[in-house]
């Protein structure tokens, strides 16, 4: 069983990827396991073809204690026979997400959730790790190997040089490497060129360059994965390509995070960040006249 | 204030330094710099504190301090009677604090004494979700339950502060819903080095909501005086209380010990803030000096030297009526309290004692033990400051050892070096001196016994001390080894 997890900046397509790639990952005749890490649970709707899944939070919630709760409660089946299970949490403000998340995987650890069948789990993580809890999933014995999912936009390589240097802290006390780079296109200026630049730094690999296609949208819009609802279009063989590479993958390494220097250095190279004026900073506009 | 300056036989500023040193020489470079400072002999003339204090204990060594929510729970709100007291997080916090620190009280249970736990009983989901909805309907419960109280006090535990909680809107919301005082006390255990911050925060939970909201029934008279920093261990309230009114005074209100909250809140009208626990309480008598200009003084009410100095002391500030009552009082309590010295300090003459205290005790008692024909040999404090320091040192004889958040390490060399007949210490000390045969007496809960504050708890404390002094027991174990 490989155990897998997706980080990666908020809103950068996340659980689109995760969820296409598990099913062309299903679609190549393997078993897999999705475990949504995210208290908004939307890491599994396109599988379920649901609006959102019962959380394992939610029914602990409902029943009281985690100790009443059966695994059949918020274990569900969908396409491919892909299971999935979403940690569930609190509304942004009260109570504490990280937690949940780690009641959750505890319970599915307790619970008999990772069966030897399994091929893969998959965490589909939170964007922002902000806390012990959101990274549970690459603690010892779960998660060994890690996808960024990231684009050429500056924000989303920022995340992604950030998520490295987590899983550098972790890479030392366990076994947790780093698979490579998802780009997930923007259509942005030289876009895969930046990701392959960026990923050479941090000494892994952009494993493979998703390109931007509303196909994606209209099968969403059917809570569908685009391999379920048009299996025959070019962008379903993309997610499975995507899905053969990480079956395939051999290249799991301790990344070597950038400097924030490195970082911006490489953003100017390709000209989507301009050089630095030390003159202007901190003069207001009025000031500068 | 002055004081003749006292001596121990074969302890001088050098051998205390040596014994410190010795033991400090266990601990590794950083931990030794670390603790050095918190121990020393004591300079009684200079009146001033020799050691370092309220710092984060060095990790490692085995401390006997508690927390925020311990200081807050167990010292300050606790102990008043007519309330509910909530412990909000997971169980073991509000169980475990449950009645241990043997703050008496008076009245029937569930009518006018509410000395029951409370809990929020924190579950996965409340961690998750927040615990405030529950809260919320564990106040209204409370109130359904337990009409009579005369208020609630929510005091927060650790997760309760990780995952920010904000028991603050909840205690506003409910106090207008239920119609009674709702006080919200971020007391989180890990706010802070000590108990001693836990203190601090309820002082301040107590100015902001609790003073000042009540009136006294009666009109004021001039010798209406609350007595501050008195919590009832043992019954102490229900002997310092009668003995003030003895002496003419009104004691409109007692800080907390067997406490009743409106009585607290309509304290800003005494005349006088009479304070024995100046550590936990010293916040709140500045708080009333600078805000409504009540005067505060400080007093001990243990053993007859110290009581009958307190007493002038206070007689002083008032007019030749309070005076000539002090007087009789003092005359009446005299010739009993000669007849304790005489029947026992014949059998604790030259005895040695070793203090390990919370925050006033190792230097209150001292003398209590001098008036028995006792010495003191060694103290200090699990969570005192500077200013607690400064008043031990005149009270201490010179060079005897002071240490600071001791461990039980250090404790344990210093009493084989200094070979005392008594140690006075907690629970968490008990054990390893009576295995080494030494005497011990629990001074946080006066052992299952007490009073031992004013005449009426001198008594009792010189039987304690010559029961365990010379108790035949410790002769007739035999060290297995």
């Amino acid at each position: 069983m490989r155990q897998i997890a997706i980080y990666g900046k908020g809103g950068i397509g996340k659980s689109t990827t995760t969820q296409n790639t598990v099913a062309g990952l299903a679609s190549l005749g393997k078993k897999v396991m999705i475990v949504g890490c995210d208290p908004k649970a939307d890491s599994t709707r396109l599988i379920l073809h649901a609006k959102a899944q019962a959380t394992v939070m939610d029914m602990v919630r409902e029943l009281g204690t985690v100790e009443d709760l059966e695994l059949d409660d918020v274990l569900k089946v969908g396409y491919g026979d892909v299971k999935c299970v979403e940690s569930g949490g609190p509304e942004p403000g009260v109570g504490c997400a990280g937690r949940g998340v780690i009641t959750a995987i505890n319970f599915l650890e307790e619970n008999g959730a990772y069966t030897p069948d399994l091929d893969f789990v998959f965490y589909d993580v939170l964007g922002d790790v902000v806390c012990g809890g959101f990274a549970m999933p690459i603690r010892e014995n779960k998660a060994e190997e890690i996808y960024i999912v990231c684009s050429g936009e500056m924000m989303a390589m920022y995340a992604a040089n950030n998520i490295a240097k987590g899983i550098l802290k972790y890479a030392t006390s366990g076994k947790v490497r780093l698979g490579g780079l998802i780009c997930n296109s923007r259509n942005t200026d030289k876009e895969s060129n930046l990701i392959e630049a960026l990923a050479a730094k941090l000494g892994t690999q952009m494993i493979h360059f998703v390109p931007r296609d509303n196909q994606v949208q209209r099968a969403e819009l059917r809570r569908m994965t685009v391999i379920e609802y048009s299996p025959e279009h070019k962008q379903a063989q993309e997610y499975r390509d995507l899905a053969k590479k990480i079956s395939e993958n051999k290249m799991l390494v301790v990344p070597s995070p950038l400097t924030m220097d490195e970082l911006e250095e490489l953003l100017m190279e390709f000209g989507i960040m301009e050089a630095e004026d030390e003159e202007i900073v901190g003069v207001a506009e009025a000031a500068s006249k | 204030m002055s004081h003749e300056i006292k001596t121990v036989e074969g302890i001088t500023k050098e051998s205390t330094q040596e014994m410190i040193d010795h033991a400090l020489d266990a601990y590794p470079e950083k931990a030794k710099k670390k603790r050095s400072p918190h121990l020393a002999p004591n300079d009684q003339a200079s009146g001033s504190a020799c050691v370092k204090s309220n710092k984060k204990t060095v990790p490692g060594v085995m401390s006997a301090r508690g927390c925020a929510y311990a200081g807050a729970k167990g010292v300050v709100w606790g102990p008043i009677r007519d309330m509910v007291h909530v412990s909000h997080g997971p169980v073991g916090c509000g169980w475990y604090s449950w009645g241990t620190r043997r703050n008496l009280m008076s009245g029937i249970t569930g009518v006018t004494n509410f000395a029951m736990q409370f809990t929020s009983d924190f579950q996965e989901k409340d961690v998750v979700y927040g615990g405030d909805k529950k809260l919320a309907v564990l106040l209204r419960e409370a109130k359904e339950l337990f009409p009579l109280a005369k208020g609630i006090s929510v005091l927060s535990e650790c997760p309760v502060g990780l995952i920010g909680d904000d028991i603050n809107a909840v205690a506003k919301e409910s106090s207008k819903e239920l119609d009674m005082p709702i006080i919200p006390c971020n007391c989180e255990g890990f706010r802070g080095v000590s108990q001693s911050l836990g203190h601090h925060i309820s002082n301040d939970t107590i100015r902001d909501y609790i003073i000042e909201t009540r009136e006294f029934p009666d009109p004021i008279g001039p010798y209406d005086i609350a007595l501050i920093g008195e919590y009832n261990i043992g019954g102490d309230a229900w002997s310092t209380k009668p003995l003030l009114e003895e002496c003419g005074f009104n004691v409109k209100s007692v800080w907390t010990g067997d406490g009743e909250m409106e009585k607290i809140a309509a304290t800003h009208q005494v005349k006088l803030n009479v304070i024995h626990c100046y550590r936990s309480m010293n916040y709140m008598c500045k708080v009333m000096e600078e805000k409504y200009g009540i005067p505060w003084i400080e007093l001990n009410f243990f053993g007859p030297t110290k009581i009958k100095e307190s007493l002038r002391k206070l007689a002083e500030l008032f007019d030749d009526n309070i005076k000539a009552k002090v007087e009789e009082v003092i005359a009446k309590y005299d010739p009993q309290m000669q007849a304790v010295i005489e029947q026992y300090k014949p059998r604790l003459e030259g005895k040695k004692v070793m203090l390990y205290v919370g925050g006033l005790r190792p230097r209150h008692t001292i003398n209590a033990y001098e008036d028995l024909g006792m010495t003191c040999v060694g103290s200090g404090y699990e969570f005192a400051h500077t200013d607690d320091y400064d008043r031990t040192a005149p009270e201490m004889p010179d060079a005897t050892v002071v240490y600071d958040d001791a461990s039980e390490f250090e404790m344990e060399h210093f009493a084989n070096v200094l070979k005392p007949d008594l140690i006075g210490s907690g629970i968490k000390e008990k054990y390893l001196f009576q295995k080494m045969g030494i005497p011990f007496r629990q001074m946080h809960s006066w052992d299952y016994s007490g009073p031992y504050h004013g005449y009426k708890g001198f008594p009792t404390f010189a039987r304690d001390i010559d029961m365990a002094i010379n108790s035949p027991t410790w002769k007739l174990v035999k060290s297995p080894f």
